[in-house]
């Protein structure tokens, strides 16, 4: 029984598709919230727009709407199910404007519904600078000066009376967008533009900067008793002018001093309690470490990335007690779930260090601006613990699956280089740190141009000198037990050790265990082993004692997938939460490692075992040989997990599902093509080059256009496509290495085709396919950022049939068991298997919600030797539509084109489903934070290629009302009868397409881009202008053309606002809705 | 640093690591504290004597030594225990390192030592004696060291008598009011923030009897915290009973339960004690909850309170007596620390509510 026994129902907002700023986090803080609602007997209600969500399964929530995000679309959701409270706070800054919409237009008033846990005074007085500003006059907490501006005259007049540099901040945007530093007036001026239009309310902070200083978070509790607590602190190692997302974190602080601690702890305290904040609120600081001021920067009155690290790092689920605190419980009266003994209300005490790296997507936009500053631009993060910082570090860093896989792989070209990515901070930072202290520059060089606190230069210098022990030792440190224990304390790799020593990591390994260096695992408990602990949330480290307690059981190990990166998102993460549910049902102890902070996989609810461990060989292995499972899943955690089914089973583990000879099948490009050609399935043409002449001959022979990979790829990395010899000699001299052992694929482009792809589950007796999703984008664009629809529209029933036939064949082939993903072309009438992927996919989570069956758990059912038949019959015939659609991330990247190819830039994914395709794909694009008008004005260019469906492209918007703007090449392509304003290109001198876009007097952008990379065009000014002023821009033709039977549809009939529910009841009906 | 160290337990588990501070020997009891910060203040707190700290938090050191964090004149423990110790801190108030400090004091620290699986050990089976040893050279007899902890009673060491000031000592504020201040091993942290409210302190040896208080005209008593067994204090306790219906009498700490065995209260003592900053403590008047600061091995007995005395806090760790006052009286009493240092300040009111009753 909630405290409040009035409230019987609630809503609760999800956060929508993993955007920059607002990614995982917000899954699992909305999930542990309907949990903890639904303990207490409040049904509840939950809407999101993103389908690969947990907080949409109908185990997590009573009912779930998978809809856009769009305060129209919740007004009519609170009118149906008439909840007696709403919970905003969970689904981060978009959770939050909603409520604030829903509140300002009225709704929640006339349907009377009450804003459950931090009320909408909290919100707005935290949310507006200029109100927040006054608060903290009023209680005497410092604040840098600053102006709420909403005019670029209001900037001005701030900056006469203030020096330069001076920071903006958009009000209710996330991960700063728009923020940014203006060092004179004309940077204010322009950047005071592009932050008035992404601001909901038009509104910019202009503050001074306190650039340099520390900066401290403290994750605050209250509830409506106003008892406080601070779940715990964090210190930014990347000072204040870096944005806390993209600076490596640690928790707790390590350079305060009590009287510093106190000193913050106390404002925050005073801070919640003047805003009346009633669940987690997070505050930031800034310190200055020579003087001891101190300045508060900002709070955020919800839940946030910084909760989800906070509550990972301490093991105190702060989603969990806010949604209590929201049924009116004071923290007293919750109970401690680790202890279980203990209550909410105690600050937990950590014996360990945690440190978090942000992941950034440069690896797949190499042409982006790779600094870091106040605005986002990581899609994820990873984290891990260890007993020191030294060993947490390098554990982070081996957890970040990039390129180098070890701060000894730290080697720049020149000092100048080094110096450069110190000073003004990249992704690559802590690289650049390492190398130079390598190289000899002091650390308080090193401090001083970078601002961190000498604190962690000198640990890194720690690292470097017993690296250096290392590397003198040589293999003598097979014999030396004891600086074999300290590298490991220090958290050196086997890996790292055996390149420093010029031998394998296999040799290290064997030596070292020879040696009884071993790791052992701790226990995250809220309370430094005060009490006892009865949640399993553990972590490697060197030391004695090993908490583990392996009981002798039958158990599983899920391999989870790491980091949140474009290319492997929430879905796999979505998929290894349904492995181990499925684990559970089979009364099998699920044992889940993972290092990724923000996911549900890693709250200890999800899994019997959580290992908080690094995805490397070493970690993973280790824990397989403490824990001795049954089995190893690798198919949920993407390619992360995959790539590591080799080597484990090489060392014994074993892996259920597929074999590693099915994975190599089907991974290693050329015996796949062997495959295919033995099961007479035809393939596009492609051959494999293995030098650089290899790849021109190969390329001549099977005739641009071709699409070049390097193998064994995650997402397309690397991939692209060239028209001829001269880009083919650029991507093999720029984009990658091609030799012996890396193999260069290279595939005829197969053009003009309609890319589909199914999702499915076999036993090698029977291959059970979720559905056939028609990708809405042509072949080519890269499946993870193709909008797709199932079921399919335009293919025919004998080509789906012959999907179904080539689907089953090639499962049998590899002797798939469990999840299978497999990747068509079709030309015509022919088809063309372009990839199969004996994994889950990521529409995994989206065919699931789709259908109403858990493709994942029943794929781990299978890997346990479960039978299909159990589960399920044919495939679904789904009578509505279910369309995915995605969102880029181009607009928080500067320099990046809104071009899709066969490498994905895609961050995130949401689902529209309704009773026909149009209104289906428009609730998907809405869902996709794309705000596609009705009606006004369409401005078309397309490209030579498009231009032959101008005519009839414009003759559908204008027969839907829109008013047509086109450059001259596509208006003549439309050709007379047609009305059609002209407007320059951006080339072609102002008034232009550019100008009016950003002059607001354009409602939808269609712009097809040329082939091939050309940044500097017309094109990519048109689609970045698009960007900056928040219109939809458009670069298909097909989802052009989409789009006009979406709108159609809107047109004739209102959108079907069912939840889930409805659908599944009408599947099983089997009638048309 | 090179140095080595051991560290026994009573129950013969070792523990074999790096030593730093002194190259010495010493005894106490083993207890562990989880703040993740305030080493100086914690390890200058005079009721730590006799006892040999644990940080649960492993990386001790980071912001040096300073010249205004100390609660005493020297650091007061017997050994500390920590898993990492910094060499090289960084902080705009650092004057020496850890190592440095503990040297200066002449206290043995041990370092590079499992720390979560000896706390998990005092957990489990209690604080027990222990002994620390710092080497250069030759390896200690383990058994030697053993015998030596064996050898330590705690319960029976009036450590209160090794602590307390030797001379009265007057700490003048502009303002009228004087307090009394029996010195059971006080954190100067108490007499700021008596300062801070303008009220004159007149801190006493803990053996000053009640005449002699009385006659230096106090407007109310704080008997302040300190180590060690609250039992063996008799004589702090008959002094305070002939003051009870005389004098305002505030008690922090072992304060807290020397006026329990004033008025025929018991103390028990507790399986591992609350040292710590994050204990919540619930204040059954207003029914807020708070955050604080402790350093305690002993708790009143509830049972045992005459019926004058009411219960007014408990800890909802262990639902242990943290506060209680006299139904009539201006007497009343913490078992926490509301002058905090290590820890949260939530509770400094409590002085602005003596300061109240001091009229």
């Amino acid at each position: 029984m909630p405290k409040r026994k009035e409230l019987k129902k609630v809503l609760v907002i999800g956060s929508g598709p993993i955007i920059i700023g607002q990614a995982a986090e917000f899954d699992y803080s909305g999930s542990q919230a309907c949990t903890s609602l639904r303990e207490e007997g409040v049904k509840v209600v939950l809407v999101n727009s993103n389908p690969a969500t947990i907080q949409t399964d109908h185990e997590t929530a009573d009912v779930v709407y998978i809809e856009p995000l769009r305060p129209g679309i919740l007004a009519k959701i609170v009118e149906r199910e008439k909840p007696d409270g709403i919970i905003g706070t969970m689904g981060g800054q978009t959770g939050l404007n909603l409520t604030m919409q829903l509140y300002e237009r009225g709704f929640l008033k006339q349907f009377g519904v009450e804003v459950l846990g931090t009320g909408v005074d909290a919100i707005e007085t935290a949310s507006e600078r200029g109100k927040f500003a006054e608060l903290m006059h009023n209680i005497g907490e410092p604040v840098l000066d600053s102006v709420a501006a909403n005019s670029i005259e209001d900037a001005v007049e701030f900056a006469k009376n203030h020096s330069y540099s001076l920071i903006l901040r958009p009000a209710y945007t996330l991960g700063g967008s728009g923020g940014g530093v203006a060092h004179n007036e004309s940077e204010l001026v322009e950047k005071m533009k592009f932050g008035m239009r992404l601001s909901r309310i038009g509104q910019v902070l202009i503050e001074e900067s306190v650039i340099g200083w520390g900066e401290f978070e403290y994750e605050v509790m209250r509830d409506g008793k106003g008892n406080c607590i601070t779940v715990c602190n964090m210190e930014n190692i990347d000072p204040m002018g870096i944005h806390t997302g993209e600076s490596i974190v640690v928790a707790p602080s390590q350079t305060l001093s009590n009287d510093d601690h106190q000193m913050l702890r106390s404002a925050a305290l005073k801070i919640i309690n003047a805003l009346n904040i009633k669940g987690g609120c997070n505050i930031q600081f800034a310190l200055n470490q020579q003087t001891g001021e101190y300045y508060v920067i900002e709070v955020n009155p919800r839940l946030s990335r910084s909760s989800a690290l906070a509550s990972k790092a301490t093991g105190y689920p702060i989603a969990r007690v806010a949604a209590k605190i929201a049924l009116g419980y004071s923290l007293d009266e919750i109970p401690n779930a680790i202890t279980k003994k203990t209550p909410a209300s105690f600050e937990p005490a950590l014996d360990y260090v945690v440190v978090k790296i942000p992941r950034w997507p440069f690896d797949k936009m190499p042409e982006a601006d790779r600094r870091i500053g106040t605005q986002m631009k990581s899609t994820g993060e990873v984290m891990a613990i260890g007993r020191n910082f030294e060993e947490a570090l390098q554990k982070a860093v081996r957890s970040w699956e990039i390129k180098r896989k070890s701060l000894s792989e730290s080697n720049f070209k020149s000092m100048e280089e080094i110096l450069g990515n110190i000073r003004d901070a990249t992704d690559m930072r802590i690289f650049a740190i390492y190398d130079a202290l390598r190289r000899g520059v002091k650390p308080d060089e090193i401090a001083g141009l970078s601002g961190i606190n000498m604190w962690f230069i000198e640990k890194m210098k720690n690292i470097f000198g017993v690296e250096k022990e290392i590397e003198n030792s040589g293999k003598k440190i097979y014999r030396d037990g004891e600086l074999l224990a300290k590298a490991k304390k220090f958290g050196f790799s086997d890996r790292q050790i055996a390149c420093l020593i010029g031998s394998q990591e296999i040799e290290v390994r064997r030596r070292r265990k020879a040696a009884g260096v071993k790791p052992v695992y701790k226990i995250v408990d809220t309370c430094a082993a005060e009490f006892e602990a009865s949640t399993p949330y553990y972590y490697s480290t060197y030391e004695e004692e090993d908490e583990a307690n392996p009981k002798g059981i039958r158990k599983v190990i899920i391999l989870g997938g790491g980091p949140i990166r474009i290319g492997q998102g929430i879905e796999f993460d979505y998929c290894c939460c349904h492995a181990s549910f499925a684990l559970r049902e089979e009364g099998v102890q699920s044992i889940i490692i993972n290092n990724n902070p923000e996911t549900v996989s890693t709250d200890f609810d999800a899994s019997d075992k959580l290992y908080f461990e690094p995805l490397a060989f070493e970690d993973v292995m280790n824990v397989i040989e403490r824990e001795e499972p049954d089995g190893v899943i690798v198919q949920f955690g993407g390619q992360t997990s995959i790539n590591l089914a080799m080597p484990l089973a090489e060392e014994g583990a074993k892996i259920l599902g597929t074999g590693v000879e099915g994975i190599d099948l089907a991974e290693d490009r050329e015996r796949f093509r062997k495959l295919l050609n033995e099961l007479g399935i035809p393939q596009p043409k492609n051959g494999t080059a293995r030098s650089f002449e290899d790849a021109f001959e190969v390329a001549e022979r099977i005739g641009y256009p071709v699409v070049v990979r390097p193998s064994y790829v995650i997402a397309g990395r690397g991939m692209q496509i060239v028209y001829n010899s001269e880009e083919l000699n650029r991507y093999i001299h720029e984009a990658v290495d091609v030799s012996e052992k890396r193999p260069v694929l290279i595939d005829k482009y197969v053009e003009d085709a309609t890319e589909c792809e199914i999702d499915g589950v076999s036993d090698r007796k029977r291959l059970f396919i979720g559905g056939i999703m028609e990708h809405i984008e042509k072949a080519g664009v890269h499946s993870g950022d193709a909008s797709c629809v199932t079921p399919p529209i335009n293919l025919s029933k004998g080509i789906q049939k012959k999907l179904v036939d080539y689907s089953r064949k090639i499962t049998f082939a590899l002797k798939n068991i469990g999840a299978i993903n497999i990747q068509f072309a079709v030309q015509n009438d022919r088809i063309f298997v372009i990839e199969a992927n004996p994994r889950a996919s990521r529409t995994i989570p989206y065919l699931s919600k789709a259908t109403g069956i858990p493709l994942a758990k029943i794929a781990t059912k299978i890997a346990l030797g479960h039978e299909l038949d159990e589960y399920v019959g044919d495939m679904p015939k789904l009578p509505y539509f279910a369309v995915k659609s995605v969102v880029f991330p181009f607009l928080k990247l500067q320099g990046t084109d809104f071009v899709l190819g066969p490498e994905m830039k895609s961050t995130g994914e949401s689902m529209g489903i309704d009773k026909d395709f149009g209104r289906a794909y428009y609730k998907a694009l809405l869902g996709a934070n794309l705000d596609i008008h009705t009606g006004g004005r369409v401005a078309i260019s397309l490209r030579s290629d498009d231009k032959k469906h101008a005519r009839s492209l414009a003759k559908e918007f204008r027969e839907l009302g829109f008013e047509i703007l086109a450059t001259e090449g596509t208006s003549k392509a439309i050709g007379g009868g047609i009305p059609v304003s002209m407007v320059k290109k951006v080339s072609e001198g102002e008034p232009n397409i550019r100008t009016k876009i950003l002059g607001g007097e354009i409602d939808l952008v269609i712009n097809t881009p040329k082939k091939g990379k050309d940044a500097l065009s017309d094109g990519f000014k048109i689609r970045r202008s698009a960007l900056e002023a928040n219109v939809p821009c458009i670069t298909s033709i097909e989802a052009a053309f989409g789009i006009a039977e979406a709108i159609k549809k809107v047109k004739e009939s209102d959108l079907t606002i069912e939840p889930l529910g409805y659908y599944m009841k009408i599947l099983k009906g089997g009638k048309r809705g | 640093m090179g140095k080595r160290a051991l560290l026994v337990l009573r129950d013969g588990s070792v523990f074999s690591g790096r030593g730093f501070g002194a190259e010495a020997t010493s005894v106490g009891e083993l207890v562990f504290n989880t703040n993740f910060c305030g080493y100086q203040e914690s390890l200058t707190d005079p009721s730590y004597a006799g006892q040999i700290l644990t940080a649960t938090y492993p990386l001790v050191g980071n912001y040096g030594v300073n010249e205004e964090d100390s609660e005493s004149d020297k650091v007061q423990v017997s050994g500390f225990v920590v898993r990492e110790i910094c060499d090289r801190p960084s902080h705009m108030k650092s004057k020496e390192t850890l190592d440095e400090f503990m040297k200066r004091f002449d206290v043995p620290g041990i370092y590079d030592v499992d720390t979560r699986a000896i706390v998990r050990k005092i957990r489990n089976f209690g604080v027990m004696p222990a002994c620390l040893s710092v080497y250069s050279g030759k390896e200690p007899d383990r058994d030697e060291l053993l015998s030596k902890a064996e050898k330590l009673d705690y319960s029976k060491i009036d450590f209160v008598e090794l602590v307390t000031t030797k001379k009265r000592k007057e700490y003048l504020v502009d303002g009228k009011r004087r307090v009394v201040l029996i010195d059971c091993g006080v954190k100067m942290s108490i007499i700021r923030e008596l300062l801070k409210r303008n009220i004159s302190v007149v801190s006493v040896p803990a053996k000053t009897s009640a005449q002699e208080i009385l006659s230096l005209e106090p407007a109310g008593v704080l008997i302040s915290n300190g180590p060690g067994d609250p039992e063996l204090l008799t004589y702090v306790a008959k002094t305070v009973r002939e003051l009870l219906h005389k004098l305002p009498i505030f008690g922090i700490c072992l304060g807290h339960q020397v006026i329990a065995h004033a008025v025929g209260g018991k103390t028990f003592k507790l399986k591992f004690g609350h040292r710590g900053g994050n204990h919540p403590v619930k204040d059954l008047e207003s029914g807020k909850v708070y955050i604080t600061s402790q350093n305690h091995g002993y708790a009143v007995d509830e049972k045992s309170l005459p019926k004058g005395f009411v219960v007014t806090r408990r800890n909802l760790n262990d639902m242990t007596v943290e506060g209680m006052k006299h139904k009539e009286l201006p007497v009343f009493s913490v078992q926490y620390h509301p002058e905090a240092n290590p820890g949260p300040l939530d509770s400094r009111y409590l002085f602005d509510e003596f300061a109240k009753i001091l009229g």
